[in-house]
C-alpha cells in the first residue's frame, strides 16, 4: 500500500478520535432496558364515578394524570370497572370499557344549547339563560295543562304534557331529590332510564 | 417483573436465569359463557392504547375483521348448525395462546425481540423487532401481525404491565359473564375440569379444556363444548404444532451456515497467509510510460526553485 506522510497521519487521526469516542461511550452496548412497558397508573389520581350509560350503574373508577398538585391539569387517561363496588364489581360492558374514548370525544355536548322552535341551529348558550328558559317554559306549561281534578271530581294534581329524563348515573340521593321535584309539580312522565 | 425473569429469548443461546420458582399465570376463555360483546376487545384496545381505523361490514358479526396490529384480540363469531338441526353460536376470543413453547420465539432472528417470562407470558419488544415476519410463520395460530406503520410485530402481550403489578389483564377484568377468568395455572386447570363437569350435565359429552400438547400446552386456554373437533370454532387448530421450517431453519441450517461462513473466513485467511494476494500486473493499457505524472503531495511544487 503506498501511502504519503500527510495520509498516514490522517489515518492515525482517524483511527484515534474513533477508537477514543468508543471508549468514551458514545458507542456502548445495548442498554439493558426495562422489557415490560411501565404500569401507567402507578401514580395517577383514582376518582369513583358512575358509568353514565344504562340504569345498572357499574362503579368505575377514573385514573388521571398528575398528583392534584397546584399547577397540574388533569387529564383522565385511563377508565376501568370498580372491583369494590357491588354492582358490576370490576366488569364493564364494551360500552363502559370504553368511557375514555366518551370522555374526550370532539361530539361530546360540554355546555347547554339550544335549538328554538323553527330553527335548525342549535345555540349555544349560558346556563342562567338554559334554566331560566326550562322554568319559564315549564312554568307556561304547567299553568296552561295542569289537571287539578279529573272528570269525576277526584283531586289527581296531574301535569301530562311535560316529560322529565333524568341521568341514569344518579345516585340514590340525587334520585330521590329528582323524583322528589318532579312529583311535586304533578309530572307522571318521568324515566331515570336516559340511555344517553 | 424485569429483564431477571425473561426465562427464553430469540435469537439468543447463552443461559437465562432460572432458579426462581414462578407461578405460571393463565387466562381461561370458557367459551359456553361468552355472549360476543366485545367488551374484551375494547378494554384491550383501551388499556394498551390502540385505536384501530373503523372498516366495514364483511357479513359476519366479527368486528374487525381479523387481528390487526391495533387490534390484538377479536371475537370470532360461527353458526355451527348440529346434527339434531339446531344452530350453536360458537364465539371464540381469539388472541396469542402464550405457548410454552412458542413458535413465534423459535422463528424470531432479532435477539430478544420475543422473550417468554417465568409466569408464561409471550411478550415482542417492538424496539428490538426487525419487521421481518418470522413470527407470523412460527406461530401455529396465525396470530403476530405486522403494523404498516412501523413495520413491526405485535400481538396480545397477556398485558404483561398489568400482570407484572399483580394485576388480571383488561380483557380478564371487564368481561361481564365471566368467560374469561385469570389466575396461576393449575387454579385454571381447576376451574376448567368444574366447568367441564357442569357443561358434560347439560348435554355436551365432549365438553373439555383446549391446552394443546403440540405447543407445551398454553398460557391461554380455552373451555369448548365440542373439545373434540376445536376446528368449529373458526379454525382453531385441532393439533396446533411448530412448522418443522421452523426447527429445520433454526435447528440444522442456520449452524451450519454459521459454520461455512466461519469455515470460508477461516480458509481465506489461510490462504492469504499461504499464498497471499492476488496481484495483477499492469498491463500495456494501462498509463502511457512516457508520459511522466507528478503525484503533486509526494512532489511539493515550489516556484521559487529554478527549473530544470
Amino acid at each position: 500500500m503506498d501511502m504519503n506522510r500527510r495520509q498516514f497521519f490522517k489515518v492515525c487521526a482517524v483511527g484515534l478520535g474513533g477508537s477514543s469516542l468508543a471508549a468514551l461511550g458514545v458507542a456502548p452496548p445495548t442498554a439493558f432496558a426495562d422489557q415490560v412497558r411501565h404500569f401507567k397508573l402507578a401514580r395517577t389520581i383514582e376518582t369513583r364515578n358512575t358509568c353514565p350509560y344504562c340504569s345498572v350503574g357499574c362503579g368505575l373508577i377514573m385514573y388521571s394524570q398528575g398528583d392534584a398538585a397546584k399547577n397540574v391539569a388533569q387529564n383522565i387517561i385511563h377508565i376501568e370497572g370498580d372491583a369494590d363496588h357491588p354492582v358490576n364489581r370490576g366488569t364493564l360492558c364494551p360500552k363502559g370499557a370504553g368511557l375514555l374514548d366518551f370522555i374526550h370525544s370532539p361530539n361530546r355536548l360540554k355546555h347547554p344549547e339550544v335549538r328554538e322552535p323553527g330553527s335548525n341551529e342549535w345555540k349555544r348558550i349560558s346556563w342562567d339563560e338554559a334554566l331560566d328558559r326550562i322554568a319559564r317554559l315549564m312554568k307556561d306549561d304547567r299553568d296552561a295543562n295542569f289537571i287539578e281534578r279529573n272528570a269525576a271530581g277526584q283531586t289527581v294534581n296531574r301535569w301530562l304534557s311535560t316529560g322529565f329524563l333524568a341521568a341514569s348515573a344518579s345516585s340514590n340521593e340525587a334520585g330521590y331529590i329528582t323524583h322528589k321535584v318532579v312529583r311535586s309539580l304533578g309530572i307522571l312522565g318521568f324515566d331515570n332510564q336516559a340511555r344517553v | 417483573m424485569s429483564s431477571q425473569d425473561i426465562i427464553a429469548r430469540s435469537a439468543t443461546t447463552t443461559p437465562m436465569p432460572s432458579v426462581r420458582q414462578v407461578d405460571e399465570v393463565a387466562k381461561l376463555i370458557d367459551v359456553s359463557k361468552c355472549i360476543g360483546c366485545k367488551a374484551c376487545q375494547v378494554a384491550c384496545s383501551e388499556w394498551n392504547e390502540l385505536r384501530d381505523e373503523v372498516g366495514h361490514n364483511h357479513g359476519t358479526y366479527d368486528n374487525p375483521a381479523d387481528l390487526t396490529a391495533s387490534s390484538w384480540t377479536l371475537m370470532r363469531f360461527t353458526e355451527h348448525e348440529t346434527e339434531s338441526d339446531s344452530l350453536e353460536w360458537l364465539i371464540r376470543k381469539d388472541g396469542c395462546m402464550h405457548c410454552a413453547e412458542p413458535g413465534c420465539l423459535a422463528a424470531c432472528p432479532s435477539p430478544g425481540a420475543i422473550v417468554k417470562y417465568a409466569n408464561g407470558i409471550v411478550d415482542f419488544n417492538q424496539d428490538k423487532c426487525i419487521g421481518c415476519g418470522y413470527c407470523i410463520t412460527g406461530c401455529p395460530f396465525n396470530i403476530p401481525r405486522i403494523s404498516a406503520k412501523d413495520h413491526k410485530a405485535y400481538k396480545c402481550t397477556l398485558c404483561s404491565d398489568r400482570v407484572a403489578v399483580g394485576l388480571e389483564p383488561a380483557c380478564v377484568k371487564t368481561c361481564p359473564t365471566g368467560a374469561i377468568v385469570f389466575g396461576t395455572k393449575e387454579a385454571m386447570k381447576q376451574h376448567a375440569e368444574e366447568r367441564i363437569v357442569d357443561l358434560r350435565s347439560r348435554g355436551f359429552a365432549q365438553a373439555g379444556l383446549y391446552d394443546p400438547p403440540g405447543v407445551g400446552g398454553t398460557h391461554v386456554m380455552y373451555v369448548l363444548h365440542h373439545a373434540d373437533q376445536p376446528s368449529l370454532y373458526a379454525g382453531l387448530p385441532d393439533d396446533p404444532q411448530i412448522s418443522p421450517m421452523v426447527s429445520l431453519w433454526k435447528g440444522i441450517t442456520k449452524p451450519l451456515g454459521l459454520l461455512g461462513m466461519g469455515l470460508v473466513a477461516l480458509l481465506g485467511f489461510f490462504h492469504y497467509v499461504r499464498v497471499g494476494r492476488n496481484v495483477v500486473e499492469e498491463d500495456e493499457h494501462g498509463p502511457d510510460p512516457a508520459v511522466h505524472q507528478v503525484d503533486p503531495a509526494v512532489h511539493p511544487y515550489d516556484p521559487r526553485e529554478p527549473r530544470v
